[in-house]
């Protein structure tokens, strides 16, 4: 008889086995992909010896699409297909973005979400985004040598679940497995606090290419513990750009502009903004197609002038977030810069003006998201002993309903922890009310009209009684990706009704699968193998993982029940004879569901050891 | 999950008011340390299903004990009694008083754009906050009177209210 293979506690797949993970920063203005290489976190360049890839799609007439530094050159001459910044349209409707009329792309109003008219038919900033995730997993693929287990991709703390949301989506359209969205000042905070092994208070100012977050994190003995956070999820060093470009304008006195005009002037105002790094003054020439000309000196003063409005729009919430952590300046310990817009002047004047002290830059603002992210994703793709630390985030947004009159009534406040759940009791209006429309609302302000709206669903079949008689239990579970899920059940009849809160936008899953068939190159055989493939290696997982468990905690299962386990693993090593991944995909969740009891056993035991130990430490 | 065991026996706290945030800080991350989802991000669904329920617990549990308001809601809770209940809103006339002076100070610096005010109401309303804290801690704990108990909760809770107005006019004189 073949012996049983028995694992380390803790670690029960295969453990010599290094599992293929990345951090990916999906950026407004660049994107990178990062892992950790033989314990130490890289970012992956790809063949050139880059780093960055340029967050730039470019849809041909062709069908070929491009992506990064080609589509970037192509930017001024074919500004509608070329599409920059798009992590700024995502979960967003078109009525949310200000700029609209000084963007070059033809945009589509759509419910939820914008998209835009290219070259190659119509796309959701969801495709777009999911263009530039597919670069990047293949350079990480090609630079590791094989396919991966998952990626922590990054979002703005600010971002609200719709945007969330639609980060995700891409991944999942991009082939990529989500092992968590990371909020991006969080991924900075454990690259910078693991490098210099800081402990207490710390800011991470975040200002990237169209988003501002600040956190405020405490540091305690490999905890990172987000205590408030706060920002604009549309504010960054675009935003400085365009008050250049409207400089610009008014040294020039041009006509109308065309497209690729507009473009050009922006790239010369960008180029312009980064040059008033290293300079006091920059000279600013540009031709127009029209032959118009301009040429004037921008002065470091003049600038500072004319986007001090946008250095008090990071003031203020940075404010805001030291007094949700009930926290003064002096209390802040250190002040991480991240964002390339971090290395204005201006903004490195104004933080250190505020915290009342030098902010740290030693490490590269553009990279500092990925290398964390990277060093988060070896952690949970199971790569390490997983004790080295800890992250406790918070959601940067209150959830709430809508209740009569049209007011916010809150469920979650912004600002808790995560993963988190809430109930609250609402009651019927009208006597006989049989039904109740559910509004799941995102934002501070009092009227639900002011607030992001989620989702809406109704729950129906409330038996009759007189108003203010119903007992309706509405629960929000929020995860440890900052997505929310939300059910309503009647307390006396039980009629339940719930929803994943998808933005209404509405990638619903059968969209998600036709748009992966859509763009994926696979013919349908290949579709197949690919499916079964992954069926087969998470089925191969949880036997090893439940064995392991079996061998480890024994005395947990009587008899009956250590005979039920095996044999749901019998039933599912057979179906692993087959090639029917959709059998094989029941039989993983038919074992999921005979091990939940056994799960739950091996966590109170897990929690009763850590706090016996706890217990001697804190009255031994 | 042991849903009968209350919060404090949860983190291995003495059932009271007064509150050792060291000890509660410390058990806190010791759980969450044990029972987070990204301890079994690796692990079959089962676990990761488990980990979340049991973190989220942790969460409320560590949320409830910290804030003074919810604290002591809670305590009372054990005790069998509502604070907000609807037939249960006495509350002491020179507190109602106090409180019209502080919103009229509130509103005055507002009008007046006046920071410095702003900052010395501000510490008024934290002494304030932290005088009733040792009140209720002396209610709950030793005096047992869970009436007074829940009217000192209440104030707790108008304090709150009054702590966030006073950061609305912060944010508004900033903007």
């Amino acid at each position: 008889m073949a012996l049983l293979q028995i694992a380390e506690p803790g670690i029960t797949t295969a453990p010599h086995q290094h599992r293929l993970a990345v951090g990916i920063d999906l950026g407004t203005t660049n994107s990178l992909v990062a892992t950790v290489r033989s314990g130490l976190a890289v970012v992956l360049d790809d063949e050139a010896g880059h780093s960055l890839l340029p967050s730039v799609v470019r849809y041909c007439a062709s069908g070929d699409v491009e992506v990064g530094y080609a589509a970037q050159a192509a930017q001024n001459s074919d500004p509608h297909n070329a599409i920059a910044s798009v992590k700024r349209f995502m979960g967003r409707g078109i009525a949310d973005i200000d700029d609209v009329a000084s963007l070059p792309y033809h945009f589509v109003d759509a419910p939820g979400m914008v998209q835009l008219k290219t070259a190659a038919g119509v796309k959701s900033p969801v495709e777009v985004s999911a263009e530039i995730l597919k670069v990047l997993r293949q350079r990480a693929e090609a630079s590791m040598g094989g396919e991966l287990v998952g990626a922590v991709i990054t979002v703005p703390a600010y971002f609200d679940d719709a945007q969330r949301q639609a980060t995700k989506d891409a991944a999942q359209l991009a082939g990529l497995n989500v092992l968590r969205l990371l909020n991006e000042p969080t991924a900075a905070a454990i690259a910078y606090g693991l490098d210099n092994a800081s402990e207490g208070i710390y800011a991470v100012y975040d200002l990237g290419g169209g988003t501002f977050d600040i956190s405020i994190l405490k540091l305690s003995k490999g905890v990172f513990e987000v205590l408030s956070t706060n920002g604009d999820s549309a504010l960054g060093g675009d935003d400085f750009d365009q008050r250049i470009f409207c400089w610009m304008l008014e040294q020039g006195r041009f006509a109308p502009l065309s497209a690729g005009d507009m473009r050009m002037l922006l790239t010369k105002a960008r180029d312009a903004k980064e040059a008033l790094t290293e300079h006091t003054e920059v000279r600013v020439t540009a031709v127009l197609s029209t032959g118009e000309m301009m040429d004037a000196t921008l002065t470091q003063a003049a600038f500072n002038a004319m986007t001090t409005g946008l250095v008090n729009k990071t003031l203020a919430p940075t404010r805001k977030a030291l007094r949700d952590a009930g926290l003064s300046v002096d209390e802040v310990k250190g002040v991480v810069m991240v964002g390339g817009s971090t290395r204005m002047p201006c903004i490195r004047h104004a933080v250190a003006g505020l915290f009342k002290q030098t902010p740290l830059t030693n490490l590269d603002p553009d990279k500092v998201v990925a290398l964390g992210a990277a060093m988060q994703a070896d952690v949970l793709a199971g790569n390490r002993a997983g004790d080295d630390w800890l992250l406790l985030d918070v959601i940067p947004l209150s959830l709430g309903l809508e209740t009569m009159g049209g007011l916010t009534e809150k469920v979650i406040p912004r600002n808790t922890t995560i993963p988190t759940a809430r109930a609250q009791e609402f009651t019927t209006f009208k006597d006989g009310q049989t039904a109740m429309s559910v509004h799941v609302l995102q934002g501070e302000r009092e009227l639900a009209s002011d607030c992001r709206s989620l989702a809406r669903f109704e729950l129906r079949g409330i038996p009759p009684m007189v108003a203010g008689a119903a007992r309706i239990r509405v629960t929000f579970q929020v995860d440890a990706d900052g997505l929310l899920s939300v059910s309503a059940r009647e307390q006396s009849s039980g009629v339940e009704a719930s929803v994943q809160v998808k933005p209404s936008y509405g990638l619903a899953d059968d969209d998600i699968t036709r748009m992966l068939k859509d763009a994926f190159t696979y013919a349908k055989g290949d579709m197949f193998a690919r499916a079964l493939n992954e069926q087969i290696v998470d089925a191969q997982g949880l036997i090893a993982a439940t064995r392991a468990a079996m061998a480890e905690d024994a005395a947990l299962l009587d008899a009956a029940e250590t005979v039920a386990i095996e044999a749901s693993i019998a039933a599912l090593e057979n179906l692993l004879a087959g090639t029917d991944h959709k059998a094989i995909k029941r039989g993983i969740e038919a074992l999921n569901a005979a091990t939940t009891e056994f799960a739950q056993r091996r966590m109170d035991q897990n929690v009763r050891r850590a706090m016996a130990g706890q217990k001697l430490e804190i009255f031994g | 999950m042991d849903f009968s065991q209350t919060h404090f026996e949860l983190f291995g706290l003495p059932q009271s008011y007064a509150l050792d945030r060291d000890k509660l800080d410390t058990a806190y991350r010791e759980l969450q340390n044990t029972v987070h989802p990204d301890r079994f991000a690796a692990q079959p669904e089962a676990e990761q299903r488990v980990a979340m329920q049991w973190a989220t617990q942790v969460n409320e549990a560590y949320q409830t004990l910290k804030h003074a308001v919810n604290r002591g809601v809670y305590l009372l809770k054990l005790q069998g009694i509502d604070a907000f209940d609807a037939s249960n809103t006495k509350m002491a006339p020179a507190f109602l008083m106090q409180q019209m002076e502080w919103r009229e100070a509130v509103e005055d610096a507002r009008a007046a754009k006046n920071a410095a005010a702003l900052d010395a109401l501000s510490d008024d309303l934290r002494a304030a906050h932290r005088r009733i804290e040792a009140q209720l801690a002396e209610l709950i704990d030793a005096a047992h009177d869970f009436a007074a108990a829940s009217e000192a909760v209440r104030q707790l809770r108008f304090m709150d209210k009054l702590i966030a107005e006073v950061g609305d006019v912060y944010e508004e004189l900033e903007s």
